[in-house]
């Protein structure tokens, strides 16, 4: 496999994974506002995977390989997320703490790749990330109104932070797929990425009186595939339609 | 916009005018400015298309749309669907605006009222009904991915408006 297919796989399993658990909550988000927001978002993200894995059905040189296959068609290994967007939606405080942590992480990735020297990567950035910026200043609104909100809505929101932290990591730690397309002027660069991801999280965290761990334990493993327990459940629901009735079509 | 941007055929314009968002009927593909591209040739159609949200479930309906309607009128069309230059809400046309504005939704403001309105909960979106900018966000998020939730504190009347994508 080529490392451009495999950065696509990378940038599109992310918001796959992370539209998936959001759209998890179509219909049991904790208000009607909330609810539609946080589809919303699901929808976004998945309008992002299709062009880029349709995109990395072009590059893969397989004439077999569509988007619906590479969304549906892969085993848990081969899929390259990060391990925090597959974090369960255990209740409203990881849901926004999540979605914070990663938006934070999105927006500056997204803002490198829309100079990456691939036009189309280029191109799905530029259109992304209008979106992005919407989902960005939802998730750090609900991060303040839980942090600085009442005594649970604070305890609720730092036990989330503790607990997602050292997921966030996965993210911004370059491996050598990143590193070569970083050289080449087609991925972006995770060091400045990350020295921005961590100032603007501490100030979010300041404002929003909570605590950023102290602990840089981190999980990893997700970009190579190894994954969390909570992907294999991901992945059964996500596939049963096309692992039931392969080739099936809307 | 776009229409003065490239030339296209008449009669291929009125066809294309004649199609419409599905979630959005009054609302023309060509006052949506999403038609970037149209090469004609002999009674072969090339048109590019461009999504306004990357996750809109209506562009593939559009684009089944299109191809219906330039069949019925003789023509044969290939339709791509490109993403750049990414689309903004600053190619809706006047007449798409007004076509917003009678069917009950609010068309967008500018880019920085926008933002004043939608984060900073400045009274800035006009009532669809009674006009007034007294006017509170119910929801940044609302029955679409373009459109947010907007209730009018004089008249009541809840609205959707359609953000700005700049």
């Amino acid at each position: 496999m080529n490392n451009l297919y495999t950065y696509l796989l990378m940038l599109g399993d992310n918001s796959m994974i992370l539209g998936h658990r959001l759209s998890q909550l179509c219909g049991h988000g904790p208000n009607l506002e909330t609810d539609i927001a946080l589809t919303n978002i699901s929808l976004d993200l998945y309008g992002q995977v299709r062009s880029y894995f349709q995109y990395a059905a072009k590059v893969s040189g397989n004439p077999a390989n569509t988007e619906d296959s590479i969304a549906f068609l892969r085993y848990e290994r081969q899929y390259l997320n990060g391990l925090l967007v597959e974090q369960p939606n255990t209740d409203f405080a990881f849901v926004i703490l999540r979605q914070a942590l990663f938006d934070i992480y999105h927006l500056y990735l997204l803002e490198a790749l829309e100079s990456s020297k691939d036009t189309q990567i280029a191109a799905i950035a530029t259109k992304s990330i209008k979106e992005v910026k919407y989902h960005q200043r939802f998730s750090s609104s609900w991060v303040k109104r839980l942090g600085d909100g009442t005594e649970i809505s604070h305890q609720k929101a730092q036990y989330a932070l503790d607990t997602l932290h050292p997921y966030s990591f996965d993210l911004l730690n370059e491996n050598a797929i990143e590193a070569d397309m970083k050289e080449q002027g087609i991925g972006a660069d995770l060091h400045i990425i990350k020295e921005k991801y961590q100032d603007t999280l501490k100030d979010l965290m300041v404002t929003s009186t909570l605590t950023l761990p102290d602990n840089t334990f981190a999980h990893k493993g997700g970009k190579e595939g190894v994954h969390s327990e909570h992907m294999g459940f991901i992945l059964s629901d996500l596939q049963y339609m096309q692992r039931a009735y392969p080739n099936m079509q809307w | 916009m776009v229409a003065g941007k490239i030339h296209i055929d008449p009669e291929i314009y009125s066809v294309l005018e004649a199609v419409s968002d599905p979630e959005i009927p009054v609302l023309s593909i060509m006052d949506m400015g999403i038609v970037r591209e149209v090469i004609l040739e002999g009674k072969s159609i090339h048109l590019k298309i461009t999504p306004t949200y990357s996750g809109c479930p209506a562009m593939d309906t559009i684009a089944v749309d299109i191809k219906l309607a330039l069949e019925a009128a003789g023509y044969q069309a290939t339709i791509e669907l490109i993403l750049s230059p990414a689309w903004t809400t600053d190619w809706i046309t006047e007449k798409g605006r007004q076509n917003l504005l009678d069917y009950g939704i609010a068309p967008p403001l500018n880019d920085s009222q926008d933002k004043r309105a939608l984060y900073d909960g400045e009274r800035l979106v006009p009532c669809i009904r009674c006009k007034s900018t007294n006017t509170k966000m119910i929801s940044q998020f609302g029955s679409t991915a373009c459109k947010s939730l907007f209730q009018c504190e004089e008249c009541l009347e809840p609205f959707d408006y359609f953000k700005c994508l700049k």
